[in-house]
């Protein structure tokens, strides 16, 4: 789905000129990257290539090494569901099963309206309210799979009369 | 009077944020000040509260505090008389959470504000470096650590002193010290609570660090994940700079030393040293053979000496109380305190802080109030991925290194997921090898293939097509994994197998021979059907049904659509009438 110069490239410009040339910066560089556009643009990594004279493949491994880059835009909200034991000994699997039957996506994926994305983290480290989620930076502990659901219809519904 | 919120990131998860906005609205322009501080520890209690008066004494803790309460807490505190918020008040029987704890990493975690070096500075604080730099001789420094036995918190327990003194003496001028920040066991949130709740004892541990193996820059690789723990940190940095605690000529002394922060991209295999430089140097995060040592040949190929948050965290007690003060504490072998994060099917659970040589039994049931909701313990799960799990039989182990070692699990970093009747062992297994196949870094065939293999056996026999024969299997592969692997994640990735087996190997056969799962949770191996005999219709289930799958007209006997269900046990849980039957 990579169309050719989709994204502003100006807008990387300052972080390149503060660190193309610092050896050892490329996760930094990637980092500040997925900060401004929300994931990693191939058209940024072309550039990326350019400024630091690393070859994109060298870029592009080092960006699918790490769970934290994204090649992929994401929805306006996103989920993280944690995986951690104290999640996964709390049922977590069900909270992961209950979001995808509500939603239609499974992890990595975005909802057809652009609205959620669902991404799989090891451990989001609220561990006495397990199970947790949490949607752009909100934790939501103690889940069952209705208390779940409401969430998710509550965003909606924000959404919709929004 | 001051009411202060404990915001960690815990707390901030179950509201503390919110209550502090409630708690600013409702104070006003009243006398009463308003701060906060990192985490008490009490996770299962948050957001907590607490009242201190005007000498600065705890008066009450409030626990559990909702933001609806504000305006209440803060009429009582005004007017001095508490009665009137007693039932927000920390019950006796859970203060027995902290009273049975010895805390010296988490010495001022929960009590100062992480925020402000002032705090950290009438609670003794930066008086090690002070000494450190004032009177101490590098050779000294590592002398101290050596007599209070410092090992190492990260989970491998290496002398710490042993490290540093090899970083000092190996040769050049040019040496680097790490900090590893990178608490990637699920289940493990040490080192979080530290950086979040006291990042200045971490900053005081590092720059004495520095000082003994001679180096003029440090790191602190710190998980992408820890938004909190990293903004905390940046600020205590600056702040110590400002006020020449860090940065050139210290403390007017002829020593210097710069922290950087390195935030890491999310990667559990750079926990191991070798992945965690090549990640510092922004390369993938791949482990390397070794030797050469970090200590010989680590960052941009320099001398670097790496140890973990929890580590840094006791140098600055250990300085300052006297090394000999901290070998008494703890076993012949291991030294000092563990922290360990407490959850799971536990009561109370939170960061506890004990002396070495406790056993697990106090942990979990004299700190840790026992199993909730009245069922029984199963296993203790320590040590993450790289761990094992200890049954009931062996809850009387002390927290030592070796003693932990001879069970089959690993004292690790501090994770401690306690588990009751209704954790099937063999999921847990096929839980942790999901975790750590898809973390291999793929470098080398034992790690990358075997976890793959020991995975797919694993959900086949979840799945209840296990084969007579696959638990050999099993155990013939996870030998070859330990024995083959290039690094720590490969070596120990068997362990959560090997261990359940071990100690559980009746669950395997059950789920191998009679396709069934003891603890019913393997969803593929339970079934949930309604008896048309004791269903009233009231339709309970079926309102609480999350994927609708449960059909019927009132007052008659409803029906599961078994393609539909999720095996969620919902309808279970709600039935008033014993009417669903679990298979």
């Amino acid at each position: 789905m990579a169309q050719a110069n989709t994204v502003d490239l100006s807008l990387i410009e300052e972080i390149l000129d503060e660190y193309a040339s610092v050896p050892g910066s490329l996760i930094t560089i990637l980092q500040k990257t997925q900060e401004v556009y929300g994931y990693l643009p191939m058209d940024a990594i072309y550039r990326i290539s350019e400024r630091t004279g690393n070859s994109p493949a060298k870029i592009m491994g080092v960006a699918t090494f790490y769970a934290q880059f994204r090649l992929q835009p994401i929805g306006k909200y996103l989920i993280y569901l944690c995986k951690g034991t104290a999640c996964h000994v709390n049922n977590s699997d069900l909270i992961g099963a209950t979001i995808e039957q509500e939603l239609g996506i499974t992890n990595g994926e975005t909802t057809e309206d652009g609205l959620f994305t669902l991404e799989h983290v090891a451990c989001l480290g609220c561990c006495s309210l397990a199970p947790v989620m949490m949607i752009n930076g909100e934790a939501y502990g103690s889940l069952t799979p209705q208390k779940t659901i409401q969430i998710l219809q509550d965003y909606r519904k924000k959404e919709a009369s929004a | 009077m001051k009411l202060v919120v404990g915001e960690g990131s815990c707390g901030i998860a179950a509201g503390a944020a919110k209550v502090y906005d409630a708690l600013e609205q409702a104070i006003g322009e009243k006398d009463i000040h308003l701060g906060i501080t990192g985490c008490i520890g009490m996770c299962f209690l948050e957001p907590i509260v607490d009242v201190y008066d005007d000498n600065g004494e705890l008066g009450a803790r409030l626990v559990k505090v909702n933001p609806a309460q504000a305006g209440r807490i803060v009429d009582a505190v005004s007017s001095g008389d508490l009665s009137s918020i007693q039932k927000l008040m920390i019950k006796d029987e859970d203060k027995t959470f902290l009273d049975k704890q010895t805390r010296i990493v988490l010495r001022h975690c929960g009590k100062i504000d992480p925020t402000s070096i002032d705090d950290y500075l009438d609670d003794d604080g930066f008086q090690a470096l002070g000494a450190v730099l004032d009177h101490m001789q590098p050779e000294e420094v590592i002398d101290e650590i050596k007599t209070s036995g410092l090992s190492g918190r990260g989970g491998a327990g290496f002398p710490t002193w042993f490290k540093w003194n090899a970083a000092r003496h190996a040769p050049g001028d040019e040496k680097y010290l790490i900090c590893n920040a990178d608490e990637g066991d699920p289940g493990a949130f040490m080192d979080r609570a530290v950086l979040e709740s006291d990042p200045f004892s971490l900053i005081e541990g590092m720059i004495i660090g520095a000082y003994a193996i001679g180096c003029k820059d440090a790191f602190v690789y710190v998980r992408a994940e820890y938004p909190l723990a990293i903004k905390r940190l940046e600020n205590a940095l600056k702040i110590a700079e400002e006020r020449n605690y860090l940065g050139d000529h210290i403390l007017g002394s002829d020593f210097s030393c710069h922290i950087h922060i390195k935030a890491g991209a999310g990667a559990f295999v750079c926990g191991e040293e070798t992945a965690l430089i090549a990640s510092l140097e922004g390369e993938r995060g791949m482990p390397r053979l070794k030797p050469p040592f970090p200590a010989e040949s680590g960052y941009n190929g320099k001398p670097s000496n790496i140890n973990n948050v929890e580590t840094f965290a006791n140098v600055a007690w250990i300085i300052h109380n006297g090394g000999k003060e901290f070998a008494k504490l703890g076993t012949e072998g291991s030294k000092g305190t563990k922290v360990f994060a407490l959850s799971g099917k536990i009561r109370r659970g939170g960061l506890v802080e004990v002396t070495m040589g406790k056993t697990l039994r106090e942990v979990i049931f004299d700190i840790g109030g026992g199993i909730r909701d009245g069922k029984e313990f199963k296993a203790v799960q320590l040590g993450g991925p790289s761990g094992g799990c200890i049954p009931a039989s062996r809850l009387d182990t002390i927290i030592d290194y070796k003693a932990l070692q001879a069970t089959g699990a690993i004292m690790g970093s501090g994770g401690m997921v306690v588990m009751d009747e209704s954790t099937c062992m063999v999921n847990t297994a096929k839980f942790f090898l999901e975790f750590t196949s898809k973390e291999s870094c793929g470098k080398c065939v034992p790690c990358r293939l075997g976890t793959k293999r020991l995975l797919e056996i694993l959900t086949r026999i979840c799945a209840g097509e296990g084969k007579e024969g696959d638990v050999e299997l099993l155990e013939e592969l996870c030998n070859a994994v330990k024995d083959g692997a290039l690094c720590g994640l490969g070596q120990t990735a068997p362990n959560p197998v090997l261990t359940t087996i071990h100690y559980f190997r009746d669950e395997y056969d059950a789920h191998i021979r009679d396709k069934s799962c003891p603890a019913k949770q393997c969803a593929d191996l339970v079934t949930y059907r309604i008896d048309p005999e004791k269903c009233t219709g009231c339709t309970a289930c079926s309102l609480r049904c999350p994927v609708k799958a449960i059909h019927g007209v009132a007052k008659s006997p409803f029906e599961i659509e078994q393609s539909l269900c999720i095996k969620c046990g919902s309808c279970y849980n709600n039935c008033h009438f014993g009417a669903i039957t679990r298979e």
